[in-house]
């Protein structure tokens, strides 16, 4: 079934506003820094400036002495009391504490920690912290880190490659010796992040008396409570970590465990309530926020008509001085490798490198953007190089409608999808001749313009399948998510989900869901975050997955709920179950309406007529549901074939832009996208994450970087320097939407939440390189800044 | 540090108090006053999620000190809404079309569009895109709150004609 909106159902997919807006619009959220306790503490950081040292000396004497400081603590004294934080690859050798102990990797190493009365008064002394260090030899490239004797970022490992495999899936040397054609090519993918307007922020409190420790924190991290107390040597039952703290945007990079574990610390050694807010410089320097920093080395080989059969993507990532959940980013785009193309045979060589800089974390996508990129780098060329138009060749490789269910060559199968279907859509709402016309006409007046296009799927559903992938000591093969789901005497609804929000409309969702399956007016439904303590299992919004994973788990829970009502209904009619119908809350015998048990009934005997109750019934109307990923389960196979995620969403761009010939800026004047991510739950929230995501993949694409010299000094450390797209940047979006549902889920939604930011930078890039061809320059190197295109364009001047 | 007498006027209310001359409007808000809606993305003036009105003027609050807001009249999103309980109509327009997502800059927002408003009954794309032009959001690319802050401007000026039926979203 393929359709335009769904239909059928009452609540889903239908206009209604999102219940979180009203508390932010009145300035009623609560996020971590609005949290203030009697007493509290405040931390400053000390941090190393250099890129690699030796810590030989740390004086606080002067730091102690001022009035109102209560304590300063480095990393010796904290590795002590903690394990080390959590890592994802197998590198027993690699130790990562939240202070360095003896050692420092990267500029912005947070190598001791003030704690005092206000934050300036800690700011004041942590100046005062003298801090000796004798610097080591640092490398910065990640090339070069490769090297056999390049400095060792940590030298008990014995190598800067934390990670390096070459998998081979399907017939990939035959295939490219059988294809008459083959090109080679680079792309670069530097270093950028999220960067959430609000930055990490932690508070934390000891209770000697009951043994517990509460935690309100700007949190987006699966299994977060359970890594907190396992570094801080407590059970998981000591840790409450409060999910109803609103998190001011995460976008996957709000993992402040070290941050956690820090406060966690200090708040059981002081007995006061600590807390720790990054500055923007602390945010961007060492809140270890960074996102994937790419080189691929591609190769791809294919027939005259432009069909690519095989590709082979070596894909470097620089994840910096320590490896966090980070370089698992290399392996969650196996499960698309191919993107939405028919491409049968694939080599990938994903190699994981360390640098001594910031270290990296996981950024919307995982991977998947810049993997995309590199995909439609390379589609892009093959069309210049065989002078085939570049939709054509879209359409000539994209899978076809009736090929799904579609497994791909490293093992993964695509749910759904019509892709041709989306591509054209979106041709005809941007008028793709019209464009072109427009491109000609600015050309002919000497403007450099460029219309581009990218195809590219969303993943969704989001799993660990990459977990066992790349480290096959662990073997997580669970990524669960949970709801419950009750209604009190009153008979109001209340859902229970497990994890922090940090924009996504998951009370929304949830009370939609639970809405649609019992019949109720969602405005009626309360949702909460339950704390860690009360919570069921939850993996937190990752991976494009609560749409279908939260949702999957409220609509579980609800049906469970829902059954109960008809068996207290069907009792009381002396029928069975069967025989009766649920409408609007009420159970009615089928044969005749006219026998029925309202809501209101229904609900009192639940909770008060025990005499009512069929035999063996729990009295009251609750339920939980938890439920494991569709298609997940399965470990790796030994040459790395593994189903990562359950649902593919696809997205077609199209934009029109303009390079500055003289300044080499570049300007968006249209833009639009095809997407289809199934059933849309709330299409307000689906299109605000959509263009939200595009207006993020534009600063990837134009603007922001995390750059480095090579004495490893972070370039910047804030909004002056690291540019993120304001509303002159972003142009006027169009999004055409179109629904295959998936036969995977609940409602078949399919995940949206790195919807845009996955095709927008090699869309853009795309217009771009159409921009410069005329010049016979390209580019395949993000961001495109005004130095990096007005670099390559005086080239152009200095070669005439 | 030296401390300091100020007196001002903060959402209607007049409000006094001692504060060291290196505490910022923004933390003397939050941090003092507990008005904790008004919230801090770089503190070094470019995010704008800190925005209020002062003397009716958008402005950052992490680049003034609270000294320098003595004698003013300071507008918070706190301050935005009719009463204790309701909306302002731009409010309520924003929340209409959905124009944010995790909410973090929308105070900022709110107070740099409301500026505009009071100068602009019938703003173009344009006016409204560079009203809110020093207001970063990371969420929502903007689109929804540009139609917000017309949606808005279109439901105001048919308040103020005689027969007032606010107007959803077209
Ligand atoms: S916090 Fe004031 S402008 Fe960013
Ligand atoms: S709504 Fe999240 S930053 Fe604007």
């Amino acid at each position: 079934m393929t359709a335009d909106a769904p239909t059928g159902f009452r609540y889903i997919g239908r206009r209604r506003r999102p219940k979180e807006d009203r508390r932010f619009v009145v300035g009623a959220g609560r996020y971590a820094a609005d949290v203030m306790l009697p007493g509290m503490l405040h931390v400053a950081l000390v941090i190393s400036p250099h890129p690699a040292a030796r810590i030989t000396r740390i004086d606080a004497t002067a730091a102690l002495k001022l009035p109102g400081v209560r304590a300063v603590v480095a990393g010796d004294e904290l590795a002590q009391a903690t394990e080390p934080v959590f890592t994802g690859l197998d590198l027993p050798k690699m130790k990562r504490y939240p202070l360095a102990p003896g050692v420092v990797r990267y500029v912005g190493e947070w190598v001791a920690v003030v704690v005092a009365k206000t934050r300036a008064l800690a700011e004041d002394a942590a100046e005062l912290v003298e801090v000796e260090y004798e610097p080591l030899p640092h490398v910065i490239d990640p090339e070069a880190a490769m090297a056999p004797n390049a400095p060792p970022v940590h030298a008990d490992h014995g190598s800067n490659v934390f990670y390096r495999r070459r998998f081979v899936w399907g017939a990939v040397d035959a295939d490219f010796g059988a294809a008459p054609h083959t090109i080679a090519y680079r792309a670069r993918w530097h270093r950028s992040a999220t960067v959430p307007i609000e930055t990490f922020g932690v508070l934390a409190r000891w209770n000697p008396a009951t043994q517990l420790l509460d935690v309100w924190a700007s949190i987006q991290m699966p299994k977060f409570p359970d890594n907190l107390a396992r570094a801080l040597r407590l059970p998981g039952s000591a840790v409450r970590v409060h999910f109803d703290v609103d998190v001011g945007g995460s976008y996957g990079v709000k993992r402040g465990l070290k941050h956690s574990i820090v406060v966690g610390y200090l708040t059981r050694k002081l007995g006061a309530p600590v807390r720790l807010i990054e500055d923007r410089l602390d945010n961007m320097r060492g809140g270890d926020a960074h996102g994937p920093d790419r080189i691929f080395d591609v190769e791809m080989a294919f027939g005259d008509g432009g069909l690519v059969r095989a590709m082979k993507m070596r894909a470097i990532d620089d994840v910096g001085a320590y490896a966090g959940r980070a370089p698992l980013q290399l392996g969650k785009p196996v499960g698309a490798i191919v993107g939405p193309y028919r491409i049968r045979s694939v080599a990938y060589e994903p190699i994981s490198v360390s640098t001594n800089k910031t270290p990296e974390e996981a950024v919307r996508g995982f991977g998947q953007s810049p993997t995309n990129f590199a995909i439609e780098t390379g589609m892009d060329l093959i069309a210049r190089k065989l002078g085939v138009d570049r939709v054509e060749l879209r359409r000539r490789n994209l899978i076809r409608k009736d090929e799904f269910p579609y497994t791909i060559p490293s093992g993964s199968t695509y749910d759904s999808g019509d892709y041709h279907a989306v591509l054209d859509k979106v041709l005809v709402a941007a008028d793709w001749n019209a464009l072109m016309r427009r491109r000609d006409a600015a050309r002919a007046a000497g403007r450099l313009a460029g219309v581009g296009l990218s195809c590219c799927l969303e993943p969704s559903g989001g799993n660990a399948a990459f977990e066992p992938l790349l480290n096959p000591k662990n073997e997580t093969t669970t990524w669960m998510e949970g709801c419950h789901v009750k209604i009190d005497l009153t008979g109001a609804v209340v859902a229970a989900m497990g994890t922090s929000s940090s924009g996504q409309g998951h009370e929304t969702l949830v009370s939609t869901v639970v809405g649609e399956m019992l019949e109720r007016d969602p405005e009626t439904i309360r949702v909460v975050h339950a704390d860690s303590l009360g919570a069921l299992p939850s993996n937190s919004p990752v991976g494009s997955r609560m749409a279908i994973m939260l949702g999957g788990a409220a609509a579980g829970a609800a049906r469970k709920v829902k059954s109960q009502l008809i068996a207290i209904g069907a009792h009381n009619l002396d029928a069975a179950p069967e025989a009766c119908v649920y409408a609007d809350g009420a159970v009615a015998l089928a044969t005749d309406p006219a026998r029925r048990l309202s809501w209101t009934q229904l609900v009192e005997i639940a909770h008060r007529k025990f005499h009512l109750l069929p035999p063996g019934m729990e009295p009251g109307l609750q339920a939980t549901h938890v439920w494991e990923v569709p298609t997940g389960g399965a470990l790796p196979t030994a040459d790395g074939r593994v189903q990562m995620y359950p649902c593919y969403a696809f997205e077609a761009h199209v934009v029109y832009a303009e390079v500055d010939r003289v300044t080499g800026q570049t300007a968006l004047r249209a833009y639009f996208v095809g997407h289809d991510c199934g059933v849309m739950i709330n299409p307000d929230i689906v299109h605000g994450m959509t263009y939200g995501g595009i207006a993020h993949g534009i600063g990837a694409a134009l603007y922001e970087r995390f750059h480095y010299d090579g004495n490893g000094q972070l370039l910047g450390g804030s909004f002056m320097d690291y540019l993120i797209p304001s509303s002159h940047e972003v142009p006027d979006i169009t999004i055409v939407d179109h629904c295959t549902p998936s036969p995977l889920t609940t409602f078949g939604q399919k995940g949206s939440g790195e919807a845009g930011y996955l095709g927008a930078p090699a869309a853009i890039a795309s217009a771009v390189n159409d921009a410069l061809a005329p010049l016979g320059l390209h580019i395949a190197s993000l961001p495109m800044t005004v130095a990096a295109l007005g670099d390559l364009l005086a080239t152009k001047d200095r070669a005439k | 540090m030296s401390q300091h007498e100020i007196a001002l006027k903060i959402n209607g209310e007049t409000c006094t108090a001692r504060v060291p001359a290196r505490l910022t409007l923004v933390d003397f808000l939050r941090e003092t006053l507990n008005l904790t809606g008004t919230h801090t993305g770089c503190e070094h003036g470019v995010c704008g999620a800190c925005t209020v009105l002062l003397d009716g003027q958008p402005v950052r609050s992490c680049l003034i000190f609270a000294v320098q807001a003595a004698g003013c009249e300071v507008v918070t999103v706190e301050g935005l809404a009719p009463d204790a309980v309701g909306m302002s109509v731009l409010q309520d327009s924003f929340c209409e079309e959905h124009a944010l997502q995790c909410g973090f800059c929308t105070p900022g927002m709110l107070l740099s569009a409301h500026a505009l408003l009071q100068n602009n009954s019938a703003p173009s794309e344009e006016d409204i895109r560079e009203a809110i032009g020093g207001n970063l959001c990371r969420c929502t690319g903007y689109k929804q709150i540009v139609q917000a802050i017309a949606l808005a401007a279109q439901r105001l000026s048919v308040a103020n004609a005689p027969t007032a039926d606010l107007p959803k979203r077209p």
